[in-house]
């Protein structure tokens, strides 16, 4: 087997897998919370990197320094898409809380479907270029063909990202929250959790990494449309149903196999059907586990 | 009655200030500022930000005059909708039922013969939806499954009509039973393995199976001609007459209506049988129907089987009527775009799924105007839908018993409401 082929197909399900998992983290966080599939969160990643291409444009006329420009329309990006990312709870999913749970599916497709509209025509339906802004690191130059700067630069982002998450949920006052609403929402509303307050915040935190995910894989690829949100979210929710979803480890889990299935397949098998394997996967995967990989079995009740 | 006044009072005004700052801060990259990164040009458009002020203030009022009266209204919940009013209207006055239905038939019967070929067209693709609607009604709505991944089915039908005929020559009517008999051994393939998987699980499946079909029609060119797709397929024919473009337009349109009619039949014997009122119950709770006798592996089956049924049909007469068809027309939106006539004209409900496939397909057509705002108009409209009118245009009026003290107490006058 040739070792380097190997790789250079690991490295790219690295890469892949850290971007699904930045997206399927957010799925995953309001799934654990309440309990919606929010199909609308690959257009806020769309939005995340469509709106960082829009200010790393405009602000290229001003001269300034591409580093500098690259990080000011990263945080801009990340406060304009959680800003959506609440914005389109309070509208779409608030006032339908306590309502069936198809009507919050339903709500949340017609979500991005009008949010991918939105883009196409407030914008344009054509690929654009993404800015060049992040320099090719010098230190990388014999690993070339393995990793490029932008993909180091995603694999460190996601693992800063992952360890702060981490901390967030585990050591921290709104972490507890958030555990305690997502393990029983009315039992914590009953000791006192302000429960608007914490889905809140995880749509906040939730678009943020998508937005993330959307600037990096930008930068990395080099273009988007209106239209990349749609397939990679799809892609995001399968990783995380796969690891269980409602884990937050498990979407990280799941991203990673899911993008290393996608990976060698592609690599060894087909190219052609890039997307079969990912969705074959899945379904396998819920036939044999349909909790997923790390999910705890869902209690069945009358 | 809310005072609508109170929603101009300072503090109110106020509120929608807000919420408009607000939403102009949050549009303001995507609406204002249009970047061409080829041409490097950067286009400053400040009318669309005045207008999204004012269009966001305006919206915010009205948001929350409409959310407050949803309130006061499920508070009275005895209040009489305007879908019951007309429909006891009707049941009070059968001569002036039987006149509208007559004048229906009529105007439905004649339809092709006063509009252009466009029109009759154009009619027959909505009828199409209907039938489709009413499929996945049977899924989605009676079964209460969630299942996106519908129009696979629909290529089923599709392209087991185009491929035999193109290797073997097969008629359509011998295509349609095959058609429909192939797509029903689909849905029992892709209801098997999903037994086990519930609600959102089942929603991602069913979609993740609808694209697998696509990619793969797509993909295996010995198979399936891959994107290109299969061209000149034969129209329908008439005991071996061939007919002219206009004729064959007709009688395609006659055969949808015939179907349409042949649907409602079934879907409504079907509802009432034993079968459908399991799936009802199912769809109301699947573990206490359960413990009632019901044989939920049996009820999942039939429904994924039954609707497909249906999907794998119009599939057939969808490659007849275009005559030419490539997997682009089988993508996760037809799924959506089926789901939205089942939602919008409302689930479980063979009235409220006709006129939603009338209204979502009839009204884009002839508001060309609005063409590019077509899917944007549909999304928010699903979102609205949801948080307004949950049960759709019309909603499926639950069978209630009414006890109405007679003459004879014990005489119990059972009322069925559709």
């Amino acid at each position: 087997m040739d070792l380097q082929y190997f790789f250079e197909l690991f490295v790219g399900g690295l890469t892949k897998g850290s971007i699904y998992a930045l997206i399927a983290l957010g799925y995953t966080m309001v799934y654990g919370i309440i309990k919606l599939i929010n199909f609308a969160h690959g257009e806020i990643y769309m939005i995340g990197a469509f709106t960082a291409l829009i200010l790393a444009s405009a602000l290229s006329f001003t001269g300034m320094n591409p580093v500098l420009i690259f990080l000011i329309a990263t945080i801009l990006a990340i406060f304009f898409s959680a800003s959506y990312g609440v914005t389109m709870e309070k509208i779409a999913y608030k006032p339908l809380r306590g309502s069936q749970r198809l009507s919050a599916l339903i709500s949340a497709i017609g979500m991005s479907m009008f949010l991918q509209n939105y883009v196409l025509l407030a914008q344009t339906s054509d690929f654009l270029p993404f800015p060049n802004l992040i320099p090719e690191f010098k230190f990388l130059e014999p690993y070339k063909s393995l990793i490029s700067s932008s993909g180091l630069i995603i694999l460190v982002t996601t693992a800063i990202v992952m360890i702060l998450l981490t901390y967030l949920i585990k050591f921290t006052k709104t972490g507890k929250a958030m555990r305690a609403t997502s393990q029983d929402a009315k039992m914590a509303q009953l000791l006192g959790i302000n429960i608007s307050k914490v889905i809140t915040m995880t749509f906040i935190i939730g678009s943020s990494t998508a937005a993330l995910g959307g600037v990096l894989i930008s930068t990395h690829v080099g273009q988007l449309n209106f239209y990349i949100g749609f397939l990679t979210g799809i892609k995001a929710f399968v990783a995380a149903v796969l690891g269980g979803i409602g884990s937050i480890p498990g979407a990280v889990l799941g991203s990673f196999v899911l993008a290393w299935t996608e990976s060698f397949g592609t690599g060894y098998i087909s190219s052609d059907y890039e997307d079969v394997f990912a969705f074959l996967f899945l379904i396998i995967i819920l036939i044999f586990r349909p909790s997923g990989i790390l999910g705890r079995p869902e209690n069945k009740k009358v | 009655m809310l005072d609508i006044m109170k929603y101009f009072t300072l503090k109110e005004v106020k509120k929608s200030l807000v919420i408009s700052i607000w939403f102009m801060i949050l549009t303001f990259p995507i609406m204002v500022i249009k970047v061409n990164t080829i041409e490097n040009t950067v286009v400053w458009r400040w009318t669309s930000l005045i207008g999204m002020g004012i269009g966001s203030f305006l919206m915010a009022t009205l948001w929350r005059y409409l959310i407050d009266r949803k309130n006061m209204k499920s508070d009275i919940s005895d209040k009489k909708t305007l879908q019951m009013k007309v429909m006891d209207w009707a049941n009070e006055n059968p001569k002036y039922k039987k006149i509208a239905l007559v004048a229906v038939i009529l105007f439905i019967a004649a339809f092709p013969f006063f509009t252009s070929m466009y029109q009759t067209s154009i009619m027959t693709t909505a009828l199409m939806y209907v039938v489709l609607g009413l499929g996945l009604n049977i899924v989605v709505g009676l079964g209460g499954l969630l299942h996106l991944g519908y129009a696979a089915f629909y290529a089923v039908g599709a392209y087991t009509y185009a491929l035999l005929n193109y290797h073997f020559g097969l008629s359509f009517w011998i295509c349609l039973p095959i058609g429909a008999g192939l797509s029903t051994i689909m849905g029992i393939l892709l209801a098997i393995p999903v037994l086990r998987l519930r609600g959102d699980y089942l929603a991602i499946v069913t979609l993740g199976f609808g694209e697998v079909i696509r990619i793969v029609l797509e993909n295996w060119n010995e198979f399936s001609f891959g994107p290109s797709g299969v061209a000149n397929i034969p129209r329908p024919g008439f005991f071996g007459m061939s007919m002219k473009l206009q004729t064959a337009t007709i009688y395609i349109y006659f055969i949808m209506i015939a179907m349409v009619i042949f649907t409602i039949f079934v879907v409504r014997r079907l509802e009432n049988s034993r079968i459908g009122r399991a799936w009802i119950a199912m769809r109301e709770d699947e573990i206490a129907s359960e413990s009632m006798g019901i044989d939920i592996t049996k009820s999942k089956i039939t429904t994924f089987a039954l609707g497909a049924f249906w999907a794998g049909m119009v599939g057939v007469i969808f490659a007849a009527k275009t005559t030419f068809i490539n997997p682009a027309s089988f993508t996760l939106w037809e799924s959506v775009m089926i789901l939205c006539v089942v939602v919008i004209g409302g689930m479980g409900s063979i009235v409220g799924v006709v006129v939603g496939a009338l209204i979502l397909i009839l009204l884009p057509e002839y508001l060309r105007a609005f063409s590019e705002y077509r899917m944007l108009l549909f999304g928010a409209i699903l979102v609205l839908m949801m948080v307004f009118r949950p049960g759709g245009i019309i909603s499926n009026i639950r069978k209630k018993y009414k006890f109405e003290p007679t003459e004879k107490s014990s005489n119990i006058e059972v009322e069925g409401v559709k």
